[in-house]
């Protein structure tokens, strides 16, 4: 530390330490491994046991593959960018009321328009407004807390506000699912437990589009991502825009959200379950490195979990359910490993 | 996000968590309880008399006989109803100031540690595995769920060191939603949802004489609550401080978890959850009474049970002759009471 | 040159913790920050760092508005410690000293940056420790680490501008209580490191300081601070006196002068 060894510029051209070196190497074959892994339950999925009308099926089983990709890519990116700005490893943007607004969206339009307009009415129209309702819900939620504290506002409060919301949402759906008629309400049944049996053939590449572009926007700020992780003091001192960064990723959050839930139905814990095993596997936070792996690990759960579950189990709908329970108890053991004094504050 | 300003560790709470002993003025009890005594009684009236059915004064008045079609609707539906809300507002809110002190959180409670969906976890679990078909059956196995759940609960909270107060209702809120999602699952697959959501959302309406009578299991815990007032108290201030005045801490957090556990499952079986309901009421009267157990519970339980009566009188005027859930106008109006007092809560801390 | 004008400020929702603040921090130079707890040291090093927005008053950056500047135009001749050095994030040493080149890079790093990194985590010696997780470190370490990327973060900061002769003006290196976790040894080579930065490359350096034995043996200049108002400032040996000090302090503090280096006693 007391003098500053000089150098001649070219023998520190610093090349990567080995240490370094050895670390990137593991998580390209971390990617590589999972990438065959995935490609080796897609083939399955779309292959095994195909019989009848050969164009019929792989047109179907390959719409249900892009419905779980888009979906997957969706809550991946969308969840480490939601535990990125809230600076926490254990909430997924699920929880914040984003689902249950998407569920009073639908009841309302069911119990104002009758299931046979919201039926009707242009997939694509529908969903643009559920984007907009989300996307709107996301910029209140932030002004609420953020904004009137110039962009100091504490992110727990506005992600509690936002709990808080969404049971109020919950109870609003109630109220609105009273004045339903008996016949819309098993219609509405159908649109609030949509699933990956057949994703509707208008809204797929429109939800695929969009979560490429916000994957993209999303990969493109993985540097400022990076520093925003770091908390808003060491963010402002680097010269970034704290608050603007902060306000965009909620946004791109409530984009990605809702376009997953439109598509496929909510999947709260998929995300948590994804961005963590990430950073495990990785051992980093940098984004341009969790952002798309989290993608891989998630979609390779949902095609594993349609492998197992539809296949050789033959439980068509317990897919949510089963990753409500891995994600639950992957929960609890974040908890209780967090817990070890050694690690104090490395994960919460 | 790094503010170090609104870091505490759980050994300190922050502003936000602790109990409040120390209120800069003298606090009084007094006002508070004699309001919410008004309004209980006033709720109460407007309970009886409001209804599908039309009842007045006027026709109790006019009684000549036990066999009056007026008081028939009193002790058979009306009367049980009353009783069923006074008795869960009052024992749910009482419950969650209980909470608040054995976390040493104000936000935690049963409706952010897990409590109900444990409950309703072990309501599913016990019509659907255990094929239990009596209501006591099952509310028995709904305590044992609480109870486990919310001991879980609390032993997690012994080993995180958590970087913020609000970190942990937020944990108790995932965990809910997970234990909640298996419930949903397993009542999806067993064709129980419908079942299932008279255990969600509460619901007073279906409440008559012979199936409310559970509830007064309740008014024992609520008994003890008040016996053991001081030791909860004290638990509140800490382990240390517990063990300094000679209180079995351990003990105190045991028995205070079987009364929350008690009161939550009774309430989940025969009314159903009322959401924020135990989050907000012993939060708003500990702003004016301050945290101790011996003066705010009395004051708890009578503001509880006013504010479930007033949502279940709001909720039958609103769109009447029908109804709206108790449950769900609480849900409504308990929220937005909840957002104010946590932003008027968090101002305070980082000041 | 940092300077503070007529600055007011309070924290969110607090009272008023700076009162009509006017202070110029020189370059070439250690300043250093003392006075008691709550006098808001901390607090005006965060108005100066743009991290508090001031209530009244403004902020200068070599005559500008520091509020109106461009943010990654400051960060890259501006540097903020702070005393929480806690982050949500696993990040090696390395990784972390790279983010300080995050504003002249905006994230794609060149060799020339990587140098500077490899420099600022020597300077402080940590070179050891340079691919261990941050929180696999000490305190003393992790604040270390922190302190490197403030330094690699202001390092080749453009000081061609320096007019003729005078001192050069392009480092601002803001650090709250960087000594705080260090052993005295450590101490001793950052406050060293520190003065040959400024020193040699002009940089200004502002430290708040506890212990006022090291702000009189380590900094050119002192601003002394009590209750939100500066009550002195100039050169060490015009502040670092027993008067100002026993006053600053509410105790009897004496300081001796031992062949040109002062030391600083206090009555028990």
């Amino acid at each position: 530390m007391t003098t500053t060894p000089v150098r001649p510029e070219a023998e520190v051209a610093l090349a990567p330490s080995a240490a370094e070196r050895r670390a990137t190497a593991r998580r390209w074959r971390v990617v590589l491994v999972l990438s065959v892994l995935l490609l080796a339950g897609a083939a399955v999925l779309t292959l095994a046991g195909i019989r009848g009308d050969l164009a019929f099926v792989l047109e179907l089983r390959g719409r249900r593959l892009a419905a779980l990709v888009v979906a997957g890519v969706a809550v991946g990116v969308s969840t480490v960018l939601f535990q990125t700005v809230t600076a926490n490893r254990i909430l997924t943007p699920g929880i914040m009321g984003f689902d249950n607004l998407y569920v009073l969206v639908q009841t309302v339009a069911v119990a104002y328009l009758g299931a046979t307009a919201v039926v009707t009415a242009d997939v694509r129209v529908r969903f643009a407004v559920e984007v907009v309702v989300l996307m709107g819900f996301a910029l209140l939620l932030h002004a609420l807390v953020m904004r009137r504290a110039a962009g100091r506002g504490d992110v727990l409060v506005l992600v509690l506000v936002g709990v808080v919301l969404g049971s109020m949402f919950t109870s609003a759906t109630l109220l609105a699912s009273r004045v339903i008629d008996p016949n819309d309400a098993l219609t509405l049944q159908d649109l609030l437990f949509a699933s990956f049996g057949s994703p509707d053939r208008q809204l797929l590449p429109v939800a695929a589009a969009v979560v490429a572009a916000g994957t993209v926007l999303a990969l493109r700020r993985a540097a400022v991502l990076d520093v925003i992780a770091l908390g808003r003091e060491p963010a402002v001192g680097l010269g970034v825009d704290h608050a603007r960064e902060m306000r965009r990723a909620f946004l791109l959050v409530a984009v990605l959200v809702a376009v997953s839930t439109a598509l496929v139905g909510p999947l709260t814990f998929l995300g948590l379950l994804a961005a963590n095993v990430a950073r495990e596997l990785l051992a980093t936070h940098r984004h341009r490195w969790t952002l798309p792996t989290a993608c891989l690990v998630a979609v390779l759960a949902l095609v594993l979990a349609q492998l197992v579950l539809e296949r050789l189990l033959g439980w068509g709908t317990a897919v949510a359910v089963v990753i409500d329970v891995v994600g639950g108890l992957y929960l609890l053991l974040l908890l209780v490993r967090q817990g070890r004094p050694t690690s104090r504050g490395t994960l919460l | 996000m790094s503010d170090a300003t609104t870091r505490s560790s759980p050994a300190a709470p922050s502003g936000a968590a602790g109990p409040r002993h120390a209120p800069g003025r003298a606090l009084t009890s007094r006002p508070a309880a004699a309001l919410g005594a008004v309004l209980v009684v006033l709720g109460a009236l407007a309970s009886l008399f409001v209804g599908a059915a039309s009842l007045t004064p006027a026709d109790l008045l006019a009684v000549r006989s036990l066999d009056d079609r007026a008081v028939e609707l009193l002790l058979v539906s009306r009367g049980p109803r009353l009783l069923a809300l006074l008795l869960a507002g009052s024992a749910m809110s009482v419950a969650g100031l209980l909470m608040m002190h054995l976390t040493r959180n104000r936000f935690v409670s049963p409706a952010t540690a897990g409590t109900v969906e444990w409950a309703q976890l072990g309501l599913v679990v016990a019509t659907v595995f255990l094929g239990a078909s009596s209501v006591v059956g099952r509310m028995l196995v709904a305590v044992v769920a609480a109870l486990l759940g919310t001991w879980l609960f609390l032993r997690l909270l012994r080993r995180l060191v958590l970087a913020d107060a609000l970190l942990v209702p937020l944990v108790g809120l995932m965990l809910g939603a997970v234990v909640s999602g298996v419930a949903t699952g397993i009542a999806y697959q067993a064709d129980l949802l419908q079942v299932m959501s008279a255990w969600t959302a509460g619901d007073a309406s279906g409440i008559i004489a012979g199936r409310f009578e559970l509830l007064w299991l309740v008014v024992g815990a609520l008994v003890v609550a008040w016996w053991q007032a001081d030791r909860f108290t004290i638990a509140g201030l800490g382990e240390g401080a517990s063990v300094s005045l000679g209180v079995d801490h351990g003990a105190v957090v045991r028995l205070g978890l079987v009364v929350v556990a008690v009161v939550t499952a009774v309430v989940v079986v025969v009314v159903g959850a009322i959401p924020f309901l135990s989050l907000v009421v012993p939060n708003v009267v500990t702003l004016v009474v301050g945290d101790d157990i011996r003066r705010a519970l009395p004051v708890t339980a009578v503001v509880g049970a006013a504010f479930v009566l007033l949502c279940d009188v709001v909720g039958r005027l609103l769109i009447h002759p029908y109804e709206i859930p108790v449950g769900t106008v609480a849900g409504v109006a308990g929220g937005a009471i909840f957002v104010v007092v946590l932003l008027r809560l968090r101002r305070g801390a980082t000041a | 040159m940092i300077s503070a004008r007529g600055v007011c400020a309070a924290h969110e929702g607090g009272a008023r913790v700076l009162h009509d603040v006017d202070v110029d921090v020189r370059p070439g130079a250690v300043t250093a920050l003392i006075g008691p707890n709550g006098a808001g040291k901390s607090t005006l090093l965060a108005v100066m760092a743009r991290l508090l927005e001031p209530q009244e008053g403004v902020v200068l950056l070599d005559g500008q508005d520091v509020r109106a500047q461009k943010g990654e135009h400051v960060a890259r001749r501006m540097a903020v410690l702070r005393q929480d050095t806690h982050l949500a994030v696993r990040l090696s040493v390395r990784e972390l000293v790279m983010l300080g080149r995050f504003p002249h890079t905006g994230g794609r790093p060149t060799p020339h940056d990587r140098r500077l990194a490899q420099e600022a985590i020597e300077e402080v010696a940590l070179a050891e420790l340079a691919d261990r997780r941050l929180d696999q470190l000490s305190g003393g370490q992790r604040q270390r680490a922190h302190l490197a990327m403030a330094l690699c973060q202001v390092a080749g900061a453009d000081v061609s501008a320096a007019p003729d002769g005078g001192p050069r003006d392009g480092e601002h290196l803001l650090l709250d209580e960087p000594l705080a976790a260090l052993d005295v040894k450590h101490s001793v080579a950052i406050m060293r490191l520190l003065r040959r930065r400024a020193a040699e490359r002009g940089a200004s350096v502002v430290v708040v300081v506890h212990d006022i034995g090291f702000a009189a043996a380590h900094a050119d200049h002192v601003v002394a601070m009590r209750e939100g108002r500066v009550v002195a400032d100039g050169p060490t040996a015009d502040v670092m006196t027993a008067a100002v000090l026993s006053d600053l302090y509410d105790t009897e503090v004496e300081v001796h002068d031992l062949g040109g280096r002062r030391l600083v006693a206090y009555h028990g």
